[in-house]
């Protein structure tokens, strides 16, 4: 059981050539759970049939109420199973990005709802017609509200990327455990993923800081 | 006689077991100007927020020039409502002024005014601000055109809603209470701006507490209570002489 001492340089190396996965992921499922999550609470905020109300408050509790790990499950075993093979990285994009939708359609909801009724009277009342007025008048200030917990959202998403190791998506964490393995170096391969995670999420984090406080002097 | 511009025809409206109006009906002619007035709760903003159909009436009609609101006509006589798309249209001949302006607070003062001219009226961006701008140096507000609402006086905000109301080019202009939420000192550069909008010839139903406002700008007085209307008339009539035990009343507070 005598390994050879590893490099510092020699573990960063594969646990950055993953980062790009875990970029990727994060990328991924990003971009379906903000176009998916603000499609279905502009869905329920427009159409004000009972239906699509429950309909989507379904999907939504669905996705938060039953642990991210048990959707990874069901979306690459489970499916699987049933004879829909996913790619790990597919079924990780699609499973971050089905459970964020939940999150930000509700995230998107208060947005909307924090746009008094007297704004879209006013839009109203010139002759625009309902979807008009949410477009250009709810849509816009709802945007303010929303952003910032996106910006959150979109940091929370990156650790939760840690979640598709287990459904072996070769990103950092899988990766780093791999090397553990391999290397025996426990404490430093996982002091250099903290560190890495550090290093990615904190620069967003200061971003998303500096556009919240541009939000809130510009308009 | 011609077409009256605006015709409400027995105009009811219930909110649950609430009947606010109950049965109102008047016309307007082009280039006049209607106050109504009333103690809070006689449905006079209900009766105003109906002509455009921001309130849906329980029964009754509204016709702008003739052609009904809200309700679109069926080949057998009866009547339906609206598509919206319909309602849109018809609204748009109607500038309708707010109690609490309902700015919008993402766009600038020139960017508000420009939006309708721009998304409803079909204009290009150059032509929608000029007309911003035209409209803005109407109500006196043309040095605040690239400011956002937040940095306006609530008379300014005023101002620049009437602004936006104008830019329809309206046939009819609809202003609910648009003096109410003012402090005392702002009130009265509006008023200066809708008597000058008065003075153009403008035809306008105005809902308002200022009384003496009323009597000087409107060609006629409707007085509302209990959602139906009690009095109605020339101001040097109605307001001096009022034949109502309920009018002479609320004159008498409105004074006090």
């Amino acid at each position: 059981m005598i390994n050879a001492p590893h490099s510092v340089l020699g573990l960063l190396e594969p646990l950055l050539l993953a980062l790009v996965n875990t970029v990727l992921i994060s990328a991924g499922a990003f971009v379906v759970a903000v176009t998916l999550g603000l499609t279905l609470a502009s869905l329920r905020h427009l159409v004000r049939v009972r239906a699509v109300g429950v309909g989507i408050q379904i999907y939504v509790e669905i996705f938060r109420n039953v642990p991210s790990l048990t959707h990874l499950f069901i979306l690459y075993y489970g499916l699987a199973y049933a004879g829909l093979r996913l790619g790990s990285m597919t079924a990780a994009i699609l499973g971050l990005g089905l459970i964020g939708a939940a999150t930000l359609s509700e995230v998107y909801r208060a947005g909307l709802q924090s746009v008094p009724q007297g704004q879209v009277e006013a839009g109203l009342a010139q002759g625009m017609n309902p979807f008009m007025t949410f477009r250009l008048v709810v849509l816009p200030q709802a945007w303010r509200v929303a952003l910032p917990p996106i910006g959150n959202y979109g940091v929370q998403l990156i650790k939760d990327t840690s979640l598709v190791a287990a459904i072996g998506a070769p990103e950092i964490m899988f990766t780093a455990r791999n090397l553990v393995v391999n290397s025996f170096e426990t404490t430093l391969v996982y002091v250099l993923t903290a560190a890495i995670y550090i290093a990615t999420c904190m620069p967003l984090l200061v971003l998303i800081q500096t556009l919240e406080r541009r939000l809130v002097v510009s308009r | 006689m011609s077409e009256p511009l605006l015709r409400v025809t027995d105009l009811h409206k219930s909110f649950g077991a609430l009947e606010v109006l109950k049965g109102v009906s008047f016309e307007v002619r082009t280039r006049e100007k209607v106050a109504i007035i009333g103690p809070s709760g006689s449905g006079k903003s209900t009766c105003l927020r109906s002509i455009n159909y921001l309130e849906r009436p329980s029964r009754g009609m509204i016709e702008l020039a003739g052609a009904p609101v809200g309700q679109a006509r069926r080949t057998d006589g009866s009547f339906k409502l609206m598509s919206d798309y319909e309602l849109a249209r018809q609204r748009s001949h109607m500038g309708m002024v707010f109690q609490l302006f309902h700015l919008w607070p993402h766009l600038s003062v020139r960017e508000n005014v420009a939006l309708q001219p721009r998304k409803v009226g079909g204009l290009s961006k150059g032509e929608a601000y000029a007309l911003a701008d035209e409209v803005l140096k109407k109500v006196h507000m043309s040095v605040k055109a690239d400011e956002f609402p937040d940095r306006l006086s609530g008379g300014q905000q005023q101002r620049v809603a009437i602004a936006r109301a104008l830019a329809q080019k309206p046939q009819l202009l609809l202003f609910d209470e648009p003096t109410s939420a003012l402090d005392p000192e702002l009130v009265g550069e509006v008023l200066t701006v809708i008597r000058e909008l008065a003075e153009e010839g403008r035809s306008m139903v105005l809902v308002t507490h200022e009384i003496n406002f009323a009597r000087e700008v409107a060609d006629r007085v409707i007085f509302m209570d209990g959602g139906v209307i009690v009095e109605e008339g020339r101001p040097k009539d109605i307001l001096v002489n009022p034949k109502t035990a309920r009018l002479q009343q609320f004159l008498r507070q409105m004074h006090a």
